[in-house]
């Protein structure tokens, strides 16, 4: 079966959608949900799912497997700004930097990493090129 | 006016690999050295602050147990890549209050090899790829290209002067220059970083006994004129804080630039008046992006500096003469007093071939995780 990397971060469905707050007080959007909003500390932000397209603010490729991480390499891994003012770190699908640009539009999709010692499929949240 | 505070005395274990030596072997060979030149000894102080960030429990003590000088405050200091600054500002406070006349400041540190592996990390960002510590600085390295016109050769450059200051230095890891061309030759880490861009994590000590300034004895020759740290303002996602998101709207200092503006405020100088600069460089984008924080130019004049040739030995503001950590490598807790020791010998004027001239005023700068940026202002 296949299990999230993280409960929480975001919704395995068809589409998907990463679960952040905004804040009531200050009106700010952040990702993940936290107990209060990281800009003013007005507490008990509202849930909200964040906009699953943007555009590609910056981006690299990791070449060598770091500490921790069992999936392949190389992969991408880049910013995307949403609509709603918010830049999100991320995997990318697209692991050679040379094929991706500034602005380019972005579409948020789920991707698997590795199969976990029970024999599940874990995934994660990931920024795919948009059609 | 608060007390001065003076650097009484300075000692080094090199930066490097030393399989045979622990975290406290090395920790005894920088105190001893300190407190030799101080003429310090047993009872001679009364607390001690240990930068460490992978030295585990209680490693000052194990240090100072080996000497046999206990029964004082013994504090550990956590604070990632700024753990020596942090130590050396709670020291120099502790000193200004009149808590105490004479306080040991040291790091020490063993990092295990290859990419810093740091508890800071939940491990289901490990396990998504979200914490490789290299793919952080190439995308902070992309910006700056984006922002500052810094580009591949600037990077490589960075990495050629360093590596040229730190072949004098006799506590560095790597005591043999390169060229853009080896340097670009290495490969290709996390785009834009090349190897040879990136510092390595290693292993090594650093320590100073700090005092008050006694007005009836002759003056120690060096002032820690200022010793500050802040953590970060939320907003920009490439923070130190390595946040998961940030905001498109980020108008806030960083860390360093927090920092740096209570250091000048407190030892009432500014960037102007430098005459010499330890910075983080952990990676070579990264010694451009702190010149830029610390005001040593203007934002995105950075590669700017460097084409000028200010930043290198015989320029108008050498940046990194002890090689940096591009040369030295870093070893978390120690990295900052090493610095620091380094513009101790600057100011004193024992540096040999690496010695900036006629330098009497000195900064020292650290930033990473947490975010903790630490930045020191010594005078004489």
């Amino acid at each position: 079966m296949r299990v999230l990397v993280r409960e929480g971060l975001f919704t395995d469905s068809d589409p998907p959608a990463l679960h952040g707050s905004r804040c009531t007080a200050c009106g700010k959007t952040h990702f993940p949900r936290s107990d209060a909003c990281p800009y003013c500390a007005a507490e008990d932000p509202e849930p909200v799912e964040l906009s699953r397209w943007g555009v590609l603010w910056a981006w690299t490729a990791v070449t060598a497997p770091p500490p921790g991480y069992k999936g392949e390499v190389p992969y991408g891994v880049g910013i995307v700004e949403l609509p709603e003012g918010v830049r999100i770190i991320a995997r990318l699908t697209e692991a050679d930097p040379g094929a991706l640009a500034e602005g380019q539009a972005m579409e948020l999709v789920v991707v698997p990493l590795h199969r976990d010692d029970e024999g599940n499929d874990v995934v994660t949240y990931a920024f795919a090129g948009a059609p | 006016m608060s007390a001065a505070v003076v650097i009484a005395g300075v000692g080094m274990h090199p930066f490097g690999r030393f399989d045979g030596a622990s975290t406290t072997d090395m920790g005894v060979v920088a105190v001893r050295a300190a407190l030799r030149e101080a003429s310090v000894g047993k009872g001679g102080f009364q607390a001690a602050f240990c930068g460490t960030a992978y030295g585990g429990v209680a490693t000052g003590h194990k240090v100072l147990s080996r000497l046999g000088m206990t029964g004082m405050p013994i504090v550990d200091v956590e604070a990632g890549c700024a753990s020596g600054g942090a130590a050396l500002m709670l020291a120099a406070a502790a000193i200004r209050a009149g808590q105490y006349d004479t306080v040991l400041v040291f790091g020490t540190e063993k990092m295990p090899k290859g990419i810093i592996r740091s508890s800071f990390f939940d491990p289901w960002q490990e396990e998504a790829g979200l914490a490789a510590t290299p793919s952080f600085f190439a995308l902070r390295a992309q910006r700056l290209a984006l922002t500052s016109g810094v580009t591949k050769d600037h990077l490589a450059r960075v990495v050629v002067k360093n590596r040229r200051h730190g072949a004098s230095n006799p506590d560095a890891m790597y005591q043999k220059e390169t060229s853009v061309e080896e340097v670009l030759a290495s490969r290709v880490v996390c785009e834009p970083l090349h190897l040879f861009m990136l510092c390595s994590p290693n292993e090594g000590a650093a320590a100073l006994v700090l005092r008050r300034e006694d007005p009836t004895s002759p003056a120690a020759p060096v002032t820690l004129a200022a010793a500050a740290l802040r953590s970060h303002i939320p907003g920009p996602v490439l923070s130190e804080s390595t946040p998961l998101a940030g905001l498109a709207d980020d108008p806030v200092p960083a860390p360093t630039t927090l920092a740096a503006t209570a250091a000048y405020e407190e030892a009432g100088v500014g960037p102007e008046d430098l005459h010499v600069v330890e910075c983080q460089d952990t990676d070579a984008a990264r010694e451009l992006g702190s010149c830029e924080e610390l005001g040593l130019c203007p934002p995105g004049g950075s590669a700017a500096l460097l084409d000028s040739g200010a930043t290198a030995l015989g320029g108008r503001l050498p940046v990194n003469p002890s090689g940096g950590l591009l040369s030295k490598g870093e070893p978390l807790g120690a990295s900052a007093l090493g610095q620091v020791v380094e513009l101790v010998r600057q100011l004193r004027g024992e540096c040999g071939a690496r010695q900036v001239e006629g330098a009497r005023v000195a900064l020292s700068h650290t930033v990473g995780r947490g975010a903790n940026a630490g930045v020191v202002i010594l005078t004489r």
